[in-house]
């Protein structure tokens, strides 16, 4: 399979990456890892004239604390997620991510903007971003803007970014120490994307919870916040009843399509134990 | 489209070609370069037979172009063999282990074995079998597979493993 022809840019700064988008308009690309890109421009569902690579961008790559925040830049890979010691210690629910995102050769490769910036609903990281309340800071030709993930998902393909604007960093609030976390993903085999995963992370007061944000993975046309099942969950001791009704709540947002991964209602279905699963996994895993 | 200059170091030598922008990694490696060793498997990024180490990383060479590989230090397996044209320890255990049925995934698999023993000199069995999810065998049943790569580490390790092919 051979794509369709291009010219190629290799752009070393934002400033310059940006204009030439701007530029070359609707027929320019921005590539990231190319790991949904290239794949596409085979099967020639896409067919871009002007493809723009960020790999030489230097200011896109790296994880570093700011403040509060940890900011991910958006061509840090998903092997060096795994491999950062800050993430593994300050927000360990990427690297659980990360190791269930394909396969080796693909995380040396599929960056963390790629991503979260697809919009591919199977994609694992939009729903844990979600989870953790990032914001991804958007570069186009009039300046940054800062989006919050929880507001980034419009459809399948389809996010907030304008025309010519790309991704160039993920701010993460740092969950407070302690916090408990699991990223629990269904899936047929290795490489494969989820049929229903959830992400969750909670903390814990005593035996009761403190707080809890739910991201759901593929089980609609875009990733999911479950505002409503964290509500309920709250205050909680994570007691059976109290679980249940969290469960009912978050399958009840899904809408997951009939696939090869199996038909709608199971899907849904198939949520909910993950999520009960990544709720009892983060509970073990949560300081008091 | 107009054609790019790419200068790369591949198996050691420096390589100066001209590449169509679209020409993917794989195809540059074995039509150009005649390295016919990487292979087109499922030419989708899923099974690996095209899997080279590019610059410390396995990559699968089917989802690359070969513009992006421009100052990429490559190695593919007709650049395993010791200077002295002996067998690399992946090489010697895929064959003392039997590690191959068809033969069609191991170029792939030994590439992948090779960096996965840079980072992990002495991994276990668990480890192996992760490290190399992303390469189909639709031979072996992976079990010789991860007995190469396990006398392998040990070779390189220093200490020969016991246990004979079986």
């Amino acid at each position: 399979m051979i794509p369709g022809p291009f010219a190629y840019h290799r752009p070393t700064s934002v400033k310059e990456a940006v204009g030439l988008l701007g530029s070359l308009g609707d027929d320019a690309r921005a590539i990231a890892g190319g790991h949904s890109l290239i794949p596409m421009m085979k099967l020639r569902l896409a067919s871009p004239t002007h493809l723009i690579d960020l790999a030489a961008v230097a200011d896109l790559k790296g994880v570093r604390e700011d403040g509060r925040d940890i900011v991910v830049g958006a061509m840090t890979t998903q092997h060096e997620l795994i491999n950062s010691e800050l993430l593994a210690k300050k927000i360990p629910i990427l690297r659980e991510t990360s190791l269930l995102i394909a396969d080796p050769q693909v995380r040396y490769i599929g960056t963390v903007g790629g991503n979260v910036a697809n919009g591919d609903p199977g994609n694992d990281m939009p729903a844990v971003m979600m989870c953790l309340n990032a914001i991804y800071h958007a570069v186009g030709k009039s300046g940054e803007r800062r989006i919050a993930a929880r507001e980034f998902y419009q459809g399948a393909y389809f996010t907030s970014l304008e025309p010519g604007e790309i991704v160039t960093a993920i701010r993460i609030p740092v969950p407070a120490a302690g916090h408990g976390y699991a990223y629990e993903k269904l899936k047929r085999k290795i490489g494969d994307y989820a049929t229903a995963a959830a992400a969750v992370v909670l903390t814990m007061q005593g035996d009761k919870v403190a707080s809890c944000s739910i991201g759901l993975t593929n089980v609609a046309e875009t990733p999911l916040w479950a505002e409503e099942a964290g509500k309920i969950l709250t205050g909680s001791t994570l007691d059976a009843a109290t679980v249940k009704k969290a469960v009912a709540a978050a399958e009840a947002i899904t809408s997951p399509a009939t696939d090869g991964r199996g038909p709608a209602a199971y899907r849904t279905k198939m949520a909910g134990v993950m999520l009960t699963r990544a709720l009892a996994s983060a509970k073990s895993r949560a300081g008091t | 489209m107009a054609k790019s200059q790419i200068s790369l170091t591949v198996n050691g030598k420096k390589v100066e070609e001209l590449v169509e922008p679209r020409t993917l990694l794989i195809h540059f490696l074995r039509e150009q370069l005649n390295l016919t060793g990487p292979h087109i498997g499922c030419d989708t990024s899923h099974c690996g037979a095209c899997t080279v180490d590019l610059d410390g990383k396995s990559v699968k060479s089917c989802t690359m172009f070969a513009v992006q590989a421009n100052g990429a230090d490559i190695r593919t397996i007709e650049g395993m063999a010791n200077a002295d044209g002996t067998l690399h320890a992946l090489q010697e255990g895929f064959r003392e282990m039997h590690g191959l049925q068809c033969g069609f995934c191991t170029p792939g698999m030994i590439l992948r074995a090779y960096r996965l023993l840079q980072e992990n000199s002495n991994p276990t069995e668990e480890e192996i079998r992760f490290g190399i999810s992303g390469n189909l065998c639709r031979c072996t049943g992976y079990q010789n597979i991860v007995k190469a790569i396990q006398y392998a580490a040990a070779k390189l390790g220093g200490v020969p493993l016991q246990e004979a092919a079986e």
